[in-house]
Protein backbone atom coordinates (compact mmCIF):
# COMPACT_ATOMS: atom_id res chain seq x y z
CA UNK A 1 0.00 0.00 0.00
CA UNK A 2 1.61 3.41 -0.73
CA UNK A 3 0.18 6.92 -0.68
CA UNK A 4 -2.42 8.12 -3.27
CA UNK A 5 -3.37 11.64 -4.47
CA UNK A 6 -6.25 13.98 -4.75
CA UNK A 7 -6.99 15.46 -7.94
CA UNK A 8 -9.89 17.15 -10.21
CA UNK A 9 -11.19 15.36 -13.05
CA UNK A 10 -10.37 18.06 -15.89
CA UNK A 11 -12.40 16.14 -18.85
CA UNK A 12 -11.65 13.66 -21.79
CA UNK A 13 -9.57 14.30 -25.14
CA UNK A 14 -6.71 12.04 -27.34
CA UNK A 15 -3.36 11.98 -26.64
CA UNK A 16 -1.18 10.52 -29.35
CA UNK A 17 1.21 7.40 -27.84
CA UNK A 18 4.69 6.63 -28.82
CA UNK A 19 3.28 4.55 -31.85
CA UNK A 20 1.22 7.57 -33.14
CA UNK A 21 -1.96 5.82 -31.81
CA UNK A 22 -4.90 8.73 -30.78
CA UNK A 23 -5.91 7.12 -27.54
CA UNK A 24 -8.74 8.15 -25.35
CA UNK A 25 -7.50 9.78 -22.04
CA UNK A 26 -8.69 11.63 -18.96
CA UNK A 27 -6.89 14.80 -17.64
CA UNK A 28 -6.60 14.75 -13.98
CA UNK A 29 -5.43 18.27 -11.69
CA UNK A 30 -3.29 16.15 -9.54
CA UNK A 31 -1.91 17.42 -6.17
CA UNK A 32 0.22 18.79 -4.81
CA UNK A 33 -1.40 17.54 -1.88
CA UNK A 34 -0.35 18.54 1.80
CA UNK A 35 0.28 15.58 4.12
CA UNK A 36 -2.06 16.88 7.25
CA UNK A 37 -1.17 14.08 9.50
CA UNK A 38 0.33 10.37 10.21
CA UNK A 39 -1.40 7.89 11.90
CA UNK A 40 1.10 5.29 13.59
CA UNK A 41 0.20 1.93 15.46
CA UNK A 42 1.41 3.63 18.85
CA UNK A 43 -0.96 6.64 18.13
CA UNK A 44 -3.69 5.60 16.17
CA UNK A 45 -3.35 1.67 16.30
CA UNK A 46 -2.82 1.57 11.97
CA UNK A 47 -0.63 3.42 9.57
CA UNK A 48 -2.18 5.78 7.63
CA UNK A 49 -0.90 8.87 5.82
CA UNK A 50 -3.71 12.08 5.46
CA UNK A 51 -3.67 14.26 2.58
CA UNK A 52 -5.42 17.70 1.83
CA UNK A 53 -6.05 19.06 -1.55
CA UNK A 54 -8.14 22.31 -2.91
CA UNK A 55 -8.35 25.55 -1.86
CA UNK A 56 -11.43 26.93 -0.12
CA UNK A 57 -12.47 30.54 1.51
CA UNK A 58 -11.71 30.62 5.12
CA UNK A 59 -15.52 31.06 6.31
CA UNK A 60 -15.91 27.59 4.80
CA UNK A 61 -14.08 25.92 7.22
CA UNK A 62 -14.95 25.62 10.93
CA UNK A 63 -12.83 26.12 13.86
CA UNK A 64 -11.68 22.37 14.84
CA UNK A 65 -10.79 21.89 11.27
CA UNK A 66 -8.70 24.69 11.14
CA UNK A 67 -6.73 23.56 14.22
CA UNK A 68 -6.38 20.49 12.87
CA UNK A 69 -5.21 22.18 9.40
CA UNK A 70 -3.01 24.51 11.75
CA UNK A 71 -0.36 21.51 12.70
CA UNK A 72 0.62 20.45 9.19
CA UNK A 73 1.14 24.18 7.17
CA UNK A 74 -0.45 27.82 6.44
CA UNK A 75 -3.10 26.95 3.93
CA UNK A 76 -6.61 25.81 4.34
CA UNK A 77 -7.70 22.93 2.29
CA UNK A 78 -10.74 21.57 0.98
CA UNK A 79 -10.91 18.00 0.66
CA UNK A 80 -8.85 15.20 3.23
CA UNK A 81 -8.26 11.75 2.80
CA UNK A 82 -6.40 8.75 4.87
CA UNK A 83 -4.63 6.28 2.88
CA UNK A 84 -3.42 3.29 4.88
CA UNK A 85 0.45 2.46 4.23
CA UNK A 86 1.98 -0.30 5.46
CA UNK A 87 4.48 1.79 7.24
CA UNK A 88 4.84 5.40 7.68
CA UNK A 89 8.71 5.57 7.85
CA UNK A 90 10.17 8.79 5.94
CA UNK A 91 6.58 10.33 5.56
CA UNK A 92 6.85 13.95 7.14
CA UNK A 93 4.22 15.90 8.18
CA UNK A 94 3.59 19.04 6.14
CA UNK A 95 5.32 18.00 3.01
CA UNK A 96 3.35 17.43 -0.21
CA UNK A 97 2.70 14.75 -2.71
CA UNK A 98 3.12 15.46 -6.41
CA UNK A 99 2.01 14.36 -9.62
CA UNK A 100 6.04 13.41 -9.66
CA UNK A 101 5.05 10.12 -7.28
CA UNK A 102 3.70 8.65 -10.60
CA UNK A 103 5.53 7.60 -13.61
CA UNK A 104 4.20 7.09 -17.47
CA UNK A 105 3.09 3.25 -17.94
CA UNK A 106 2.07 2.84 -14.55
CA UNK A 107 -1.01 1.11 -13.23
CA UNK A 108 -3.43 3.64 -11.20
CA UNK A 109 -6.03 2.90 -9.29
CA UNK A 110 -8.84 5.89 -9.54
CA UNK A 111 -11.87 6.21 -7.44
CA UNK A 112 -14.57 9.56 -7.37
CA UNK A 113 -18.24 9.81 -7.65
CA UNK A 114 -19.77 8.61 -10.57
CA UNK A 115 -22.44 10.93 -11.83
CA UNK A 116 -25.91 10.99 -10.32
CA UNK A 117 -28.88 9.99 -12.27
CA UNK A 118 -31.48 11.31 -9.86
CA UNK A 119 -34.32 8.69 -9.69
CA UNK A 120 -33.81 6.63 -12.62
CA UNK A 121 -36.37 4.28 -14.19
CA UNK A 122 -35.65 0.22 -14.99
CA UNK A 123 -34.33 0.77 -18.13
CA UNK A 124 -31.74 2.86 -17.28
CA UNK A 125 -30.74 1.66 -14.05
CA UNK A 126 -30.94 -2.06 -14.52
CA UNK A 127 -30.91 -2.34 -18.54
CA UNK A 128 -34.58 -4.04 -18.42
CA UNK A 129 -35.63 -4.61 -22.07
CA UNK A 130 -38.70 -2.16 -23.41
CA UNK A 131 -42.37 -3.08 -23.99
CA UNK A 132 -43.77 -2.69 -27.53
CA UNK A 133 -44.32 1.25 -28.50
CA UNK A 134 -47.25 0.40 -30.82
CA UNK A 135 -49.91 -2.12 -32.16
CA UNK A 136 -52.02 -0.93 -28.64
CA UNK A 137 -49.63 -1.95 -26.23
CA UNK A 138 -49.52 0.53 -23.02
CA UNK A 139 -46.54 -1.74 -22.14
CA UNK A 140 -43.82 1.15 -22.58
CA UNK A 141 -40.81 1.21 -19.91
CA UNK A 142 -42.94 -0.97 -17.48
CA UNK A 143 -40.97 -3.50 -15.22
CA UNK A 144 -42.82 -6.38 -16.05
CA UNK A 145 -43.65 -8.87 -12.88
CA UNK A 146 -42.18 -8.52 -9.96
CA UNK A 147 -42.69 -12.09 -8.93
CA UNK A 148 -45.21 -15.00 -8.63
CA UNK A 149 -48.93 -14.58 -6.28
CA UNK A 150 -49.99 -15.41 -2.74
CA UNK A 151 -46.83 -17.65 -2.85
CA UNK A 152 -44.56 -16.39 -1.54
CA UNK A 153 -47.08 -13.29 -1.18
CA UNK A 154 -44.28 -10.83 -0.69
CA UNK A 155 -41.56 -8.96 -3.23
CA UNK A 156 -38.31 -10.71 -2.44
CA UNK A 157 -35.46 -8.41 -0.74
CA UNK A 158 -33.35 -7.17 -3.75
CA UNK A 159 -35.57 -7.35 -6.98
CA UNK A 160 -34.04 -4.73 -9.18
CA UNK A 161 -36.61 -1.91 -9.18
CA UNK A 162 -36.66 2.35 -10.36
CA UNK A 163 -34.94 4.18 -7.82
CA UNK A 164 -31.68 6.90 -7.19
CA UNK A 165 -29.03 5.97 -9.37
CA UNK A 166 -25.28 7.13 -9.69
CA UNK A 167 -23.65 9.03 -7.20
CA UNK A 168 -22.01 6.40 -5.95
CA UNK A 169 -18.65 6.08 -4.69
CA UNK A 170 -16.57 3.55 -7.65
CA UNK A 171 -13.07 2.77 -8.43
CA UNK A 172 -11.70 2.45 -11.85
CA UNK A 173 -8.66 -0.24 -11.56
CA UNK A 174 -5.67 -0.43 -13.37
CA UNK A 175 -6.14 2.51 -15.57
CA UNK A 176 -2.32 3.67 -17.37
CA UNK A 177 -0.51 6.75 -17.11
CA UNK A 178 0.44 8.10 -20.07
CA UNK A 179 1.86 11.36 -18.84
CA UNK A 180 2.92 13.14 -15.91
CA UNK A 181 3.35 17.20 -16.53
CA UNK A 182 4.89 17.95 -12.88
CA UNK A 183 5.01 21.81 -14.29
CA UNK A 184 1.34 21.90 -14.51
CA UNK A 185 0.57 19.00 -12.19
CA UNK A 186 -1.24 17.00 -14.53
CA UNK A 187 -1.97 13.36 -14.94
CA UNK A 188 -3.06 11.62 -18.14
CA UNK A 189 -4.72 8.33 -17.93
CA UNK A 190 -6.09 5.90 -20.20
CA UNK A 191 -9.78 5.51 -20.51
CA UNK A 192 -12.17 7.08 -18.68
CA UNK A 193 -12.86 8.10 -14.81
CA UNK A 194 -15.95 8.22 -12.69
CA UNK A 195 -17.94 12.03 -12.51
CA UNK A 196 -18.69 15.12 -14.32
CA UNK A 197 -15.32 17.13 -15.23
CA UNK A 198 -14.94 18.93 -12.02
CA UNK A 199 -14.86 15.98 -10.15
CA UNK A 200 -12.69 15.30 -7.07
CA UNK A 201 -10.92 11.71 -7.24
CA UNK A 202 -8.38 9.82 -5.60
CA UNK A 203 -5.74 8.03 -7.74
CA UNK A 204 -3.69 5.33 -6.32
CA UNK A 205 -0.95 3.19 -7.42
CA UNK A 206 -3.12 0.04 -8.59
CA UNK A 207 -3.72 -2.99 -5.95
CA UNK A 208 -4.38 -5.88 -7.17
CA UNK A 209 -6.30 -8.29 -5.18
CA UNK A 210 -4.40 -11.59 -4.58
CA UNK A 211 -0.89 -9.92 -5.74
CA UNK A 212 2.16 -9.74 -3.49
CA UNK A 213 1.62 -6.18 -2.16
CA UNK A 214 3.85 -3.68 -3.90
CA UNK A 215 5.94 -0.81 -2.35
CA UNK B 1 16.78 5.69 -44.57
CA UNK B 2 17.40 8.58 -46.58
CA UNK B 3 19.30 11.76 -45.88
CA UNK B 4 15.87 13.35 -46.76
CA UNK B 5 13.78 11.37 -44.54
CA UNK B 6 16.38 12.47 -41.53
CA UNK B 7 16.55 15.71 -42.04
CA UNK B 8 12.58 16.01 -42.34
CA UNK B 9 12.64 14.16 -38.68
CA UNK B 10 15.31 16.52 -37.09
CA UNK B 11 13.03 19.81 -38.17
CA UNK B 12 9.68 18.02 -36.64
CA UNK B 13 11.22 16.88 -33.33
CA UNK B 14 12.69 20.65 -33.14
CA UNK B 15 9.03 21.94 -33.89
CA UNK B 16 7.36 19.57 -31.56
CA UNK B 17 9.95 20.90 -28.62
CA UNK B 18 9.32 24.52 -29.77
CA UNK B 19 5.14 24.14 -28.84
CA UNK B 20 5.46 22.34 -25.91
CA UNK B 21 7.67 24.89 -24.67
CA UNK B 22 4.80 28.01 -25.06
CA UNK B 23 2.42 26.19 -22.70
CA UNK B 24 5.14 25.89 -20.63
CA UNK B 25 5.94 29.57 -20.47
CA UNK B 26 1.95 30.53 -20.38
CA UNK B 27 2.40 27.82 -16.79
CA UNK B 28 5.14 29.77 -15.71
CA UNK B 29 3.74 33.36 -16.37
CA UNK B 30 0.51 32.77 -14.67
CA UNK B 31 2.67 31.73 -11.57
CA UNK B 32 4.40 34.30 -11.35
CA UNK B 33 0.57 36.62 -11.55
CA UNK B 34 -0.33 33.85 -8.42
CA UNK B 35 -3.33 32.97 -10.47
CA UNK B 36 -4.07 29.17 -10.88
CA UNK B 37 -4.96 28.31 -14.71
CA UNK B 38 -8.52 27.08 -14.96
CA UNK B 39 -9.71 24.14 -16.00
CA UNK B 40 -10.64 24.87 -19.40
CA UNK B 41 -6.87 26.67 -19.62
CA UNK B 42 -4.93 23.83 -18.96
CA UNK B 43 -7.31 21.47 -21.10
CA UNK B 44 -6.56 23.77 -24.10
CA UNK B 45 -2.86 23.77 -23.19
CA UNK B 46 -2.79 19.85 -22.62
CA UNK B 47 -4.29 20.07 -26.38
CA UNK B 48 -2.17 22.56 -27.57
CA UNK B 49 0.85 20.62 -26.95
CA UNK B 50 -0.06 18.21 -29.46
CA UNK B 51 -0.55 20.32 -32.57
CA UNK B 52 1.91 20.29 -35.53
CA UNK B 53 2.67 24.47 -36.56
CA UNK B 54 3.99 23.32 -39.81
CA UNK B 55 0.91 22.15 -41.72
CA UNK B 56 -0.09 24.26 -44.66
CA UNK B 57 -3.84 25.01 -45.20
CA UNK B 58 -5.73 22.55 -46.51
CA UNK B 59 -9.00 23.27 -48.15
CA UNK B 60 -11.92 20.96 -48.65
CA UNK B 61 -11.28 20.14 -52.86
CA UNK B 62 -7.58 20.07 -52.35
CA UNK B 63 -5.30 17.13 -53.85
CA UNK B 64 -3.12 16.48 -51.29
CA UNK B 65 -0.18 14.41 -50.70
CA UNK B 66 0.22 12.51 -47.45
CA UNK B 67 2.99 10.76 -46.23
CA UNK B 68 2.20 8.12 -44.01
CA UNK B 69 4.82 6.46 -41.34
CA UNK B 70 4.57 2.89 -41.86
CA UNK B 71 6.37 0.83 -39.88
CA UNK B 72 7.44 -2.59 -40.71
CA UNK B 73 9.49 -4.44 -38.25
CA UNK B 74 11.90 -1.92 -36.61
CA UNK B 75 12.34 -0.20 -39.69
CA UNK B 76 10.00 3.03 -40.42
CA UNK B 77 9.01 4.45 -43.45
CA UNK B 78 6.83 6.98 -45.21
CA UNK B 79 4.41 5.85 -47.83
CA UNK B 80 2.89 8.99 -50.08
CA UNK B 81 -1.01 8.57 -50.31
CA UNK B 82 -2.24 11.15 -52.64
CA UNK B 83 -6.02 11.86 -53.10
CA UNK B 84 -8.77 14.76 -52.95
CA UNK B 85 -9.66 15.98 -49.73
CA UNK B 86 -13.86 15.08 -49.61
CA UNK B 87 -14.25 16.49 -46.30
CA UNK B 88 -13.07 17.82 -43.26
CA UNK B 89 -13.86 17.23 -39.59
CA UNK B 90 -13.29 18.50 -36.16
CA UNK B 91 -11.03 21.19 -34.73
CA UNK B 92 -7.96 21.83 -33.03
CA UNK B 93 -5.80 18.74 -31.98
CA UNK B 94 -8.66 16.21 -32.92
CA UNK B 95 -8.91 17.52 -36.87
CA UNK B 96 -9.05 14.87 -39.53
CA UNK B 97 -8.95 15.21 -43.03
CA UNK B 98 -10.72 12.63 -45.78
CA UNK B 99 -8.92 12.18 -48.60
CA UNK B 100 -10.32 9.62 -51.53
CA UNK B 101 -8.61 8.84 -54.46
CA UNK B 102 -9.33 5.77 -57.09
CA UNK B 103 -6.86 2.83 -56.78
CA UNK B 104 -7.25 0.23 -59.04
CA UNK B 105 -10.50 0.86 -60.50
CA UNK B 106 -11.63 1.41 -56.96
CA UNK B 107 -12.19 4.03 -54.38
CA UNK B 108 -10.29 4.61 -51.44
CA UNK B 109 -10.77 6.83 -48.78
CA UNK B 110 -8.56 7.37 -45.85
CA UNK B 111 -9.31 9.67 -42.87
CA UNK B 112 -6.00 11.18 -41.66
CA UNK B 113 -5.99 12.72 -38.14
CA UNK B 114 -3.79 15.67 -39.35
CA UNK B 115 -1.89 16.35 -35.77
CA UNK B 116 -1.26 12.67 -35.70
CA UNK B 117 2.72 11.37 -35.86
CA UNK B 118 1.84 8.90 -38.51
CA UNK B 119 1.14 11.51 -40.55
CA UNK B 120 4.58 12.44 -41.36
CA UNK B 121 3.30 15.48 -43.86
CA UNK B 122 0.91 17.02 -45.64
CA UNK B 123 1.89 18.69 -49.42
CA UNK B 124 -0.84 20.55 -50.93
CA UNK B 125 -0.50 19.68 -54.71
CA UNK B 126 -3.75 21.20 -56.32
CA UNK B 127 -6.17 23.67 -55.06
CA UNK B 128 -9.38 22.90 -55.80
CA UNK B 129 -12.98 25.12 -56.63
CA UNK B 130 -15.62 23.42 -55.02
CA UNK B 131 -19.24 24.71 -53.86
CA UNK B 132 -19.73 21.94 -51.58
CA UNK B 133 -17.76 21.54 -47.65
CA UNK B 134 -18.36 18.00 -47.89
CA UNK B 135 -17.56 16.59 -51.46
CA UNK B 136 -19.64 12.67 -51.24
CA UNK B 137 -21.15 13.20 -54.47
CA UNK B 138 -17.67 11.98 -56.14
CA UNK B 139 -18.25 8.84 -54.56
CA UNK B 140 -21.00 8.20 -57.24
CA UNK B 141 -19.08 9.97 -60.20
CA UNK B 142 -16.46 7.62 -62.04
CA UNK B 143 -13.53 8.45 -64.07
CA UNK B 144 -14.14 12.27 -65.92
CA UNK B 145 -16.66 13.39 -63.68
CA UNK B 146 -14.76 13.15 -60.55
CA UNK B 147 -12.15 16.03 -61.69
CA UNK B 148 -12.26 19.16 -59.31
CA UNK B 149 -11.82 22.63 -61.27
CA UNK B 150 -8.41 24.25 -60.45
CA UNK B 151 -8.42 27.53 -58.62
CA UNK B 152 -5.18 29.73 -58.35
CA UNK B 153 -6.24 32.40 -55.97
CA UNK B 154 -5.21 30.21 -52.79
Amino acid sequence: MSIGILGKKLGMSQFFDDEGRAVPVTVIEAGPCRITQVKTPTNDGYSAVQVGFGDVREKLVNQPAKGHLKKSGEDLLRHLKEYRVDSTDGVELGSSVTVDAFEPGQKVDVSGDTMGRGFSGYQKRHGFSRGPMTHGSKNHREPGSTGAGTTPGRIYPGKRMAGRYGGTKTTVKGLVVLKVDSERNLLVVKGSVPGKPGALLSIRPAVRVGAKATA
Amino acid sequence: MTAEETATKTEETAVASATEEAPAKKAAAAKVSTRKLSAEELMRSFEEGQIKSDLPDVYVGDTVKVGVRIREGNKERVQPYEGVVIAKRHGGMHETITVRRIFQGIGVERVFMIHSPQVASIKVERRGKVRRAKLFYLRERMGKATRVKQRFDR
